[in-house]
């Protein structure tokens, strides 16, 4: 029966690709729970991507929320949010803290020239080790952590508008609302 | 009236297919001749009306129809002949139409060249080529009509997209179809031996210098592909590990794979199985990458058009052709494990992990351009790995390769000699260390530098003394035959690339600068200075164009003119200017004036220095012509009449002079 094993090897390639056309007709992105969902924010300490002398640090950033968004020059799906940060970043009502993940800080200077920048604030982690904290499986991923520097949403993929005004909007809405 | 006579040009063409396909099939099964007899004049046939539809697309363009669909998308009044003509390929439709216009190319070709081979063998192997194109032709009509027509007629059409308008892109995408398509003659070769239960090994040699033409055209192609990225794209960058990008790569791995499965399968008649399983997975691969670019399930961004019913025809497609063919592999794939035995210490044995690599790593670039689907299925999200994973994994899996490659034409079928071995790996070794060792003060102990002087060097004096030893052993005249030299070539090739890579990855200056005009930046040596920026324009397009004047020890090297263009429909596109060198390549974009409104002022610059990038490209080139040279075996031609009998006749002459 070896034979056969390129055959049900490439069956499995088949259905992968069928679900991928189905996946793309029928859905959008879905965000599945972290188990980091409403815990606090692994603690980081990172140099920024313009002033790399200065680091940022989890400390730092207490007392305001702000979206986390996990970006990289060479990550395509990203070119696709892009837009998306660009336009809906300023009416969101929080900070937008870009992660640069695993990326040489000239290549996303050159790319954030190229696309515009609607990052408030920038930081690097070149070798992408403090991402593993924050479980990253790749780019792009987007954390929205509130004043106290809890993780309240997470979304794995690009932001779309939809999933902009469907989930992350009602997110910071509802985090808004605890807030005295 | 006129497109539809490309439509229906088409149709017909799709029933010639038909009949290319299954009459010779059912012939070669029945023993029926009369039918045999039909598959090459419906091969003629059907390349004569794909020809004749191809020309009406052309013609289209030529004459600004925009009454045609396609043609108004791709095209407007101010566009110059050449980029209309190539926009026949520069979109989904047309470029589909090129797909099945060379598939016609290799046909007749085959058609042509197979008149010596058995009767029943060659219209067996026209047939597969029919079934693909069938396939294709449907594709065509049912789908993706280039013919469709736009009413009322527009006035004006759309615009080629600008990133398309350079020379590069006129000829990269018919090299790499020539190379995509022409793995489809060594996948009919293996499914005609399947079907026709083949146990000689014959039908490998006759396959073999198909494959190596076809994989020179995929190189072709993919060099082409490259150095277009390079000046258009004005990243300065020469490979992305994009998903279309690894769509070529993936068939070029399982090729090369698979010249070197055929060699050892020809001559020694083991790895049957492998070969004929490589041939069915580079075609496979060549329709996957179609399917990849074309159905819209991986790149969002990239996308050509994605209709999902386009998704379904070629994916149904998919699994016709390649689960069809592994099926017939499982069923009728030799059982017995064929072929002369051998040693450890063999040329077999470095061919087969030479094989084991190529074939991880194209799984390995599978794996990760799939991923982002794989994440969805997993519903863990779309996610891309990007170049730190293909970056970290594609070398370690390239590395036995490079150390092993000189001692492969050292190493004897079935049993290799130690002592040779041992002065070559003494010779090369020393050779190469003293080189790194001498290279390393000129590179400032840059290990990456010092690697690529030491691979260099290894795999050049490898080759040098093979060279050597042939002249010395061998009567002149038989010193070197077509296939060592081209394979010496293609070996040389490998060392020059990789030095091209390492060095221009390590050596290379980027400097992102503000420069007023008449200011001075000193990159790698040389001067670059700003002296201005001016309007210019073109045919189709107008520009801010700077002046950047490089000198070099107050020398004059050379006046370069980085544009940045605004096409008539208003996209924008960076021309890079690039000054090119064997040694070195100095590259300038220009990025974004200082203020908007005074071109004249300060601009934003990118100025690079990079040396040795242009090896990179010309290692390719010579893996590329290896592949020809090969192909160009006395060996290889048929002699009519004379089969297994010289076959194994001049086996045995090769056996001597290896």
């Amino acid at each position: 029966m070896n034979r056969l094993l390129p055959f049900f090897g490439f069956m499995l390639l088949v259905v992968l690709f069928g679900f991928g056309i189905w996946w793309n007709t029928q859905h959008d992105q879905n965000a599945i729970p972290s188990p980091l969902l409403n815990k606090p924010a692994p603690a980081f300490n990172l140099p920024k991507l313009y002033e790399p002398a200065q680091t940022v640090s989890k400390a730092d950033l207490l007392g305001q929320p702000y979206l986390l968004n996990v970006f990289a020059s060479w990550c395509i799906e990203c070119g696709a949010e892009h837009p998306v940060l660009e336009a809906e970043g300023p009416g969101l009502g929080v900070q937008l803290v870009g992660y640069n993940y695993k990326d040489a800080p000239a290549d996303a200077k050159r790319w954030l020239a190229e696309h515009g920048n609607p990052y408030n604030l920038l930081i690097a982690d070149e070798p992408g080790n403090t991402a593993i904290d924050f479980g990253v499986y790749g780019a792009p991923e987007s954390f929205l952590i509130d004043a106290k520097g809890v993780i309240r949403y997470k979304h794995i993929g690009p932001l779309t508008p939809d999933v902009v005004a469907k989930e992350l909007k009602p997110a910071i809405a509802a985090m808004q609302k605890e807030v005295p | 009236m006129t497109p539809e006579l490309g439509q229906l040009a088409l149709i017909l063409a799709l029933l010639l297919a038909l009949a290319q396909s299954i009459l010779p099939l059912l012939g070669a099964w029945r023993g029926n001749r009369a039918l045999m007899a039909v598959a090459r004049p419906a091969a003629a046939g059907q390349a004569v009306f794909v020809a004749f539809a191809f020309g009406i697309l052309v013609w289209a363009f030529v004459r600004f129809d925009f009454s045609v669909q396609y043609v108004a998308d791709n095209s407007n009044l101010a566009l110059p002949w050449y980029y209309r003509i190539a926009a026949v390929w520069g979109a989904h439709e047309g470029s589909l139409l090129l797909w099945i216009l060379i598939l016609n190319v290799w046909t007749v070709a085959l058609a042509a060249f197979s008149q010596k081979l058995p009767e029943v063998f060659a219209s067996r192997v026209i047939a597969v080529m029919g079934l693909i194109a069938v396939g294709f032709l449907a594709f065509i009509i049912f789908t993706s009509d280039p013919f469709g027509r736009l009413l009322p007629m527009p006035g004006d059409g759309a615009d080629l997209n600008p990133v398309l308008q350079d020379p590069g892109m006129t000829f990269h995408p018919p090299m790499l179809y020539m190379g995509y398509v022409g793995f489809s003659v060594a996948f009919a070769f293996s499914i005609a031996a399947l079907l026709g239960g083949e146990l000689e090994q014959a039908w490998v040699r006759w396959a073999r210098p198909w494959t190596n033409i076809a994989w020179g055209f995929l190189t072709c192609g993919i060099v082409a592909g490259s150095w277009w990225a390079y000046a258009e794209l004005g990243w300065g960058g020469w490979w992305f590990w994009d998903p279309v990008e690894n769509a070529s790569f993936m068939p070029w791995l399982v090729g090369l794979a698979l010249i070197h499965a055929q060699a050892v399968t020809e001559k020694r008649g083991s790895l049957r199985a492998w070969t004929i399983l490589l041939s069915i997975f580079a075609f496979s691969l060549s329709l996957l990458g179609t399917f990849l670019v074309r159905s819209g399930v991986l790149t969002s961004v990239h996308a050509f058009a994605s209709d999902p019913r386009r998704g379904i025809f070629i994916l149904a497609f998919l699994t016709i052709v390649v689960g069809g063919s592994l099926l017939l592999y499982a069923l009728r794939a030799p059982k017995v494990v064929g072929g002369k035995s051998f040693k450890v210490v063999s040329r077999e044995t470095v061919l087969l992990i030479g094989n084991l690599m190529f074939a991880v790593a194209a799984a390995m670039v599978l794996l990760g351009t799939l991923f982002p689907l794989i994440g969805d299925a997993l519903n863990l999200g779309r996610v891309s790995v990007g170049p730190p994973y293909f970056g970290f994994l594609f070398p370690l899996l390239m590395l036995p390769v490079v150390l092993l490659l000189p001692f492969g034409p050292f190493l004897r079928w079935g049993k290799g000699d130690w002592p040779a071995l041992k002065q070559v790996l003494l010779r090369a070794g020393i050779a190469a260390a003293a080189c790194a060792i001498a290279a390393a003060f000129f590179v400032n102990g840059q290990l990456k530098a010092i690697a690529g002087v030491a691979s260099l060097v290894w795999l050049g004096i490898g080759v040098l003394l093979y060279v050597i030893k042939r002249w010395r052993e061998m009567p002149r005249g038989r010193r070197y035959p077509a296939e060592m030299a081209g394979m010496l070539l293609a070996h040389l090739g490998v060392g020059v690339f990789v030095a091209g890579v390492l060095l221009s990855e390590s050596l290379s200056v980027t400097s992102d600068v503000r420069m007023a005009p008449g200011q001075t930046q000193h990159i790698g040596g040389y001067d670059f200075r700003f002296d201005g920026a001016h309007r210019a324009t073109g045919p189709n397009w107008r520009a801010d164009q700077g002046v950047v004047t490089v000198t070099r020890d107050s020398k004059a090297v050379a006046v370069m003119h980085p544009q940045k263009r605004t096409y008539l429909r208003g996209q924008v596109q960076t021309e890079s200017a690039v000054n090119a060198g064997i040694f070195r390549d100095l590259y300038v974009a220009l990025g974004e004036p200082m203020d908007a409104n005074d071109i004249e002022g300060a601009w934003s610059l990118r100025l690079y220095y990079k040396p040795f990038i242009r090896w990179i490209w010309g290692g390719g080139l010579l893996m590329m012509l290896g592949g020809f040279v090969c192909a160009g075996d006395k060996r290889f031609r048929i002699k009519r009449g004379a089969k297994i009998e010289e076959a194994t006749a001049s086996l045995q002459v090769q056996e001597t002079h290896a």
